[in-house]
């Protein structure tokens, strides 16, 4: 009983990390409205980047496939989605609401279905060929990578691409003197909105069953007749899309997008799933909060260290956890 | 392997090794003569550019396939070592003048912080998988990266910096003199301070190549192998995987900044472009592979192969480019700025039907599996 009790105490001691950290922000910052701006602020990056993690982790778990090719996905899907906004750029920004979000929806839509496809793709043919071999895939998704980097200069060109957004997003809530994007609630709601699906499915769906069975011992599945490879397959092209979806919403929020996108995003996104723990759902949103969070405060209280604070961060947790915070594969 | 047990009924795959190894040591030769000579044979100021390249990158490209060949770990820092001897160098040479001393001093070093950045990571991330470890390297590359533009009071940010080199490496400086006071022609090319710079490239790169392979032929080699090939057993007959595996991890990151000392000195420039960035990284890796992981004489027909793509498939690819510019979007994938693209092609079918690389298929060598 008492080992049950302190395991729980554990599990929510890590469980509070964020709590922790925005208590400290707010006893260093001392200004409330600056606090909730960047408290927000934190958030809303930290949902984006778990969406782009969140398939980069599962799929590790399952397969134990890493895929640095991961990154293409969300430089794709920010580029598509910034492709049909401008196409679109009428529905913008006319005062209609009905249509601003209809564009909205279309972009993301493309940009997820592109990405859901294009895994589909690059598991039958880059990832399939090298199970259970470390070293290549590490080589072949890196070659990936290159490829994909260089079909989106080919396509887009080098230059910087400006990214509309919806008129119905833009501007900010306010109350008193603190403001809050509107984007920014945006992108924390749909991402908690990919969440709790996603929890949802792993935890109430028969196909969660398995997922989370052949994570756990992939081979026991399989021995009791369950084709693990399909199911991966359909994994592999969730995460792609759900990376892709992130990458759409990345586009939104930065409003300016350079084909350099996916190599900065797939550091953050490493850096993520390391905190987190390979394979689990609840590690990489932990692991894309704390990150979000830490780089939105640290860029406020000591600017000159922002560009470290997500790596300091890591070796901080990787001393005290070498397998992350909440792994589900440990070795 | 295979050439060990090989009995007389193999004699055909035998024979064939044997002309393989034939072929390779010969292109090497040759590659080797080239460089040697090349001051003499390419008097261009190009083609001195190209080979005090392909020079360093040997070394580069070896020092990493102790890594990735010969111990199975996949790093992405070894452009941040190398950067850590050129921005040394560069910094010294810059702030104390030009002078020996101050090479001396500034590669030492960036040396040592190489050394010591090596020990840390290796202690704190060898243990864990090899997926974690080329993560953990690529978020501490580009760590190093940012830093390197950030600080630009001290490193020159992202324009880099450029500085002089000792005088005696400068052309104004006679090595032989006749009988006029007039520098000494060989070959019509004359005897000064850029022949001097080039053979200190030539000669520092052979130095470190030939340490290279006294340690992959030492009973250290072996072990490593060993490591790659089985990481239980190894330990299970008493060898300490994780020392192993730091040590290599050292030796390797001291090399690659001893070669970027090197190139400091040639290049009298130095920048994130030329000394951290992700691109060399991805050269390197390519490199690698195309010339044949875990065979070390790879490296030179990997790097050789690669510096010559960089230069001639971009005409290639110009003349391809213009024969199609009818066509949608053909044009485009064939710009010569995309010649990575074709590259990165290349490389993953490489990876997939031959993984031992050109050296490795042609030794009968299996590279890293």
């Amino acid at each position: 009983m008492d080992s049950l009790n302190s395991l729980a105490g554990r599990l929510g001691g890590v469980y509070l990390l964020p709590v922790v950290m925005a208590v400290l922000a707010f006893v260093l910052i001392g200004n409330p409205s600056t606090w909730v701006t960047l408290t927000v602020a934190g958030l809303a990056m930290g949902m984006m980047i778990f969406l782009m993690a969140s398939g980069l982790s599962l799929v590790f778990g399952l397969m134990d496939v890493l895929n640095f090719g991961h990154s293409a996905f969300v430089s794709f899907g920010a580029f598509i989605a910034a492709s049909v906004l401008a196409a679109l750029g009428s529905w913008l920004t006319g005062s209609s609401a009905a249509l601003n979000i209809i564009a909205l929806i279309m972009a993301i839509c493309a940009a997820t279905a592109f990405g859901a496809a294009a895994g589909w793709f690059f598991e039958r043919v880059i990832v399939r060929p090298v199970y259970r071999d470390h070293l290549r895939q590490i080589l072949i998704t890196m070659g990936a990578l290159i490829v994909a980097e260089q079909l989106l200069l080919a396509i887009w060109g080098g230059a910087p691409v400006s990214v509309a957004r919806p008129a119905v997003l833009e501007g900010s809530f306010v109350f008193g003197t603190i403001a809050i994007e509107i984007y920014r609630v945006f992108a924390f709601l749909l991402g908690l909105l990919v969440y709790v699906a996603l929890y949802l499915v792993l935890n109430r769906t028969r196909i969660g069953l398995l997922i989370r069975a052949g994570v756990e011992n992939r081979e026991m599945v399989e021995a009791l007749g369950f084709r693990i490879d399909r199911l991966f397959i359909g994994v592999f092209m969730a995460g792609s899309a759900l990376a892709a979806m992130g990458g759409a919403m990345w586009a939104g929020y930065q409003g300016l997008i350079t084909p350099a996108l996916g190599g900065e995003m797939l550091i953050i996104v490493f850096i993520v799933v390391i905190i987190g723990g390979l394979g689990s759902i609840e590690g990489s949103l932990l692991g894309a909060i704390m990150v979000g969070l830490v780089a939105n405060y640290v860029a406020f209280l000591m600017p000159k260290l922002a560009l470290a604070s997500n790596m300091l961060l890591m070796m901080a947790v990787l001393l005290w956890r070498p397998y992350g915070l909440k792994p589900a594969v440990k070795g | 392997m295979s050439s060990q047990t090989a009995s007389a009924t193999q004699a055909p795959g035998m024979t064939r090794a044997r002309t393989g190894r034939m072929i390779v040591y010969g292109i090497v030769g040759l590659i080797g003569l080239a460089l040697l000579f090349a001051p003499f044979l390419f008097p261009e100021v190009r083609s001195q550019e190209v080979a005090a390249r392909i020079c360093v990158f040997i070394v580069l490209v070896a020092s990493y396939d102790l890594l990735l060949g010969y111990t199975g770990i996949v790093s992405f820092a070894h452009t941040m070592f190398f950067g850590l001897g050129t921005y040394g160098t560069a910094i010294a040479l810059k702030t104390m003048g030009r002078g020996f001393d101050a090479i001396l001093l500034g590669g030492a070093a960036g040396v040592a912080a190489a050394l010591v950045l090596a020990v840390l990571i290796g202690l704190l991330s060898l243990r864990v998988k090899a997926i974690f470890f080329a993560m953990i390297t690529l978020a501490a590359a580009s760590v190093m990266l940012v830093l390197a533009s950030q600080l630009s009071d001290f490193t020159g940010g992202e324009d880099g910096m450029t500085y002089q080199i000792p005088r005696f490496f400068s052309p104004a400086n006679k090595l032989l003199t006749d009988a006029d006071g007039k520098v000494v022609r060989v070959f019509d090319v004359a005897l000064d301070g850029k022949i001097a710079l080039y053979y200190f490239v030539f000669l520092s790169s052979l130095a470190l190549f030939l340490v290279m392979a006294r340690i992959v032929a030492s009973p250290l080699g072996t072990v490593l192998e060993a490591v790659r090939e089985n990481e239980l057993r190894a330990e299970a007959i008493g060898y300490r995987v994780v020392v192993y595996r730091t040590a290599i991890f050292c030796i390797a990151a001291v090399i690659a900044a001893l070669a970027g000392i090197v190139r400091a000195v040639w290049l009298k420039y130095t920048g994130p472009e030329v000394a951290l960035s992700f691109a060399i990284m991805i050269d390197i890796l390519l490199m690698v592979v195309i010339g044949g992981m875990g065979t070390l004489i790879g490296a030179i027909i990997g790097v050789v192969i690669m510096s010559l793509a960089q230069f001639y498939l971009k005409d290639l690819m110009q003349v391809a480019a213009d024969a199609t510019s009818s066509i949608p979007l053909l044009p485009e994938l064939l710009d010569p700025d995309r010649w990575l693209l074709w590259l990165g092609v290349l490389f993953i079918l490489l990876v997939y039907f031959f993984p031992a690389g050109i050296a490795g298929t042609l030794l009968g060598k299996g590279g890293a599996k």
